[in-house]
This record gives C-alpha cells, structure tokens and sequence, in this order.
C-alpha cells in the first residue's frame, strides 16, 4: 500500500520538468555576487590551467591566501582552507580575475614580477620571515637554502628553510622554486620536480 | 566529528534538489528567488550549523519559511494554485511534465509541502513533520492526500504499476 505509493510516486515524479545545469549554474553564480556584496564570501576560488598543470587560486578579502598544485589535491586543499579559515567557500572566479591574468602573463614570458596582494595568515612564524625573504631572489636567478637561512636571520635553519619552501602557500607567486641546493641541484619543490624544471627554465630563457 | 565541508560542495550537493523541492511548493516562477534566498542564508548560518547536522533537511527547512516569506510578500499576485487549470489533462498533448507541474501546483499548500519534502527531497516522515509542523502520521497523511489528488489531475499517473491499495 504505502510501498507502492512510494515507487508510484517516484516513477511520477520524473516526469517533472528536469533541473539542468544551466539552471543552476546560472543560479550558482548569482549566489557567489550576492555573497561578496553581503561580506558573506571568505574564500573565493577558481582554478587555472597552466604549462605546470591545473593550478587552484583561493583568495579572501585580503588577497591571494594560496595557489595549489593538482599533486596537492584540490579538494584535500579546499577542505583545509575551510578548516583553518572558514567553510564559507565558493568557486567565484570574478575575485581572481587580476591574479589569473598575471600568471597567465607570466608563463607567457611576458612578466617577471608579480603585483598582487597577497594574505600570508596561513604561514607564520620563521616559514612567514623565509617566504617574505623569496621575493628577493629575482626573476631568472637562484638562491641556495643556505643563502635563504642567512637572509633571514638564521644562517644554521637550512632544512626549516626547506620545510617553509615545502609548505608554501602561494608557490609561483612567492618564488620557493628559485631555491636550489648548494651543489646546483634542483632539490625538492612541492608541485614536483618536473614544475620546477618548468619554471626555471621559463625564467632562464 | 568530521570536519565542515567548503560550502561550494553543499551546493553542489543539494543545490538541484533544493531547486526542484522550490518549484513543486512555490512553482517555477518564483522558485530561483526561493532557492537564492535559501542559500545566502544558508552561508550565513554556516559556520555555527553542527558538524554532524543533516545538510539536506536544515536547507529543506530553511527553503520551506523563504517559500513562506514568498508566497507572503507576493500579496494580491496569484499563487501557483490559482494557475491549475479546471482540466489538466486537455494540455496533454504535448506537455506531459508541464501537466504534473500544473497538478502539483494544484494541491492544497501543505499536500504540496508533504509530497516534495518526502518524495522530492527524501526526508523521511518525522523531518518532514519538524519542517511544517504536526505528527509525523499527519505528514504522511497529507503526501498520501497529495498523491490522490495528483492521481485525479494527473491522467499519467500510475495508470498501470502503481496500485491504489
């Protein structure tokens, strides 16, 4: 009785007029633009595909907070981002237009600086005064993580400046890939060998 | 206790049938401001929703008072139940789906209610109840009202498979 009713039901119910994506992504995206107008969007993301893979961009109102690697799981990344900031994600790539662009440029060749804001709140400490030093190592050169301990402030923390260079939240932009070992050695870089190799032979060129 | 999702994922989890509950209670016209306004307010009350919450029922309730709030602030226009044409079944021709959403938009506000929460959103009796209030054999009442009057509207209905009891 009450079983038929509910397959009946369901077999009925199909018939409704489908939800298509159109639909709802049209509906998707008016959400996101009401939900930065509202100060209620914390994390905004989209994704980008360069010659070192799909990169993902997330953004809060400060800036860029992190650029990630697909070997770093975009998901796993986005969770982690809703873990230590807030859930209040959304894929709205409006916010990352400019950052986009910039990267786009500059695996164009056509940039060789990055001008962003960025929100460095996912790393602190002595990693944070490592990544605030990158910056400095310029377009086309290298620096041993030697040289990176030293600058600064801790010439002995050579590995702890590997793990701040493994943990960087905002590789590409905060250039972690112009940090090489002291024998002239790529070392490790955390979208993988092959992307470093990428990027610096993009600068190289 | 497992760790909140991006909200991204919500939508992409709930946001078709959230969609689909707000054209069978509101019909289709006012059903996107009905879905908009579910999950602004949704995001809003995010963070502080408990992690082990049952996503798709806390969004039915929310959708269920901005469907009331519509239906309110709509004033003098007409509600969808207005619109139900005296014989569905003469559009047939070439409109099956246009039929069953005229014959759902047909039913009394809470038969309406009863039958997507259950049938379209998949809460079982007792949320449906804690949603639009009453007993749970009140909300089952009314799904299985809704289902008699959509099977007198609607000729297409379980003509064959379904049997009535």
């Amino acid at each position: 009785m009450i079983a038929s009713d509910e397959s009946a039901m369901q077999d009925l119910l199909r018939a409704l007029p489908a939800i298509t994506e159109t639909d709802l992504s049209a509906l998707h995206d008016a959400l996101a633009v009401s939900a930065a107008a509202e100060g209620l969007l914390d994390v905004a993301y989209r994704t980008l595909d360069t010659p070192v893979g799909t990169l993902l961009l997330a953004a809060t109102d400060g800036g860029l907070i992190r650029v990630a690697y697909r070997i770093e799981d975009h998901d796993k990344v986005l969770e982690n981002l809703a873990k230590r900031l807030s859930p209040r994600i959304l894929y709205a790539p409006g916010r990352l237009d400019v950052a986009a662009r910039q990267i786009d440029e500059y695996f164009a060749g056509q940039r060789r600086s990055f001008d962003l804001p960025l929100d460095l709140s996912l790393s602190t400490g002595f990693r944070r005064a490592v990544l605030s030093h990158l910056p400095d190592i310029g377009y086309g050169h290298t620096a041993t993580y030697a040289a990176v301990a030293a600058a600064a402030g801790r010439p002995r923390a050579v590995r702890a400046v590997g793990t701040a260079c493994a943990t960087n939240p905002l590789p590409v932009i905060v250039p972690c890939h112009r940090v090489i070992r002291a024998d002239g050695s790529f070392g490790g870089y955390l979208g993988g060998p092959a992307a470093k190799r990428i990027l610096l032979e993009l600068e190289a060129a | 206790m497992t760790a909140k999702q991006p909200f991204e994922a919500v939508v992409a989890q709930h946001g078709a049938t959230v969609l689909r509950v707000c054209r069978a209670v509101l019909g289709r016209g006012d059903a996107d401001d009905a879905w908009s306004e579910t999950f602004l307010a949704a995001l809003r009350a995010y963070p502080e929703l408990p992690g082990d919450a049952n996503v798709e029922a806390w969004l039915v309730t929310i959708a269920h008072r901005k469907a009331i709030d519509i239906t309110r602030a709509a004033g003098r226009r007409a509600i969808p139940v207005a619109e139900i044409p005296e014989n569905p079944s003469a559009q047939r021709a070439d409109g099956r789906d246009l039929d069953l959403a005229a014959a759902l938009a047909g039913l009394p506000r809470k038969q309406r209610e009863a039958v997507a929460y259950h049938y379209l959103a998949g809460l079982p009796y007792q949320d449906v109840a804690a949603v639009i209030g009453g007993s749970a054999d009140a909300a089952r009442r009314s799904a299985a009202d809704g289902i008699a009057n959509l099977r007198k509207s609607y000729p297409g209905v379980a003509a064959g498979e379904g049997t009535a009891r």
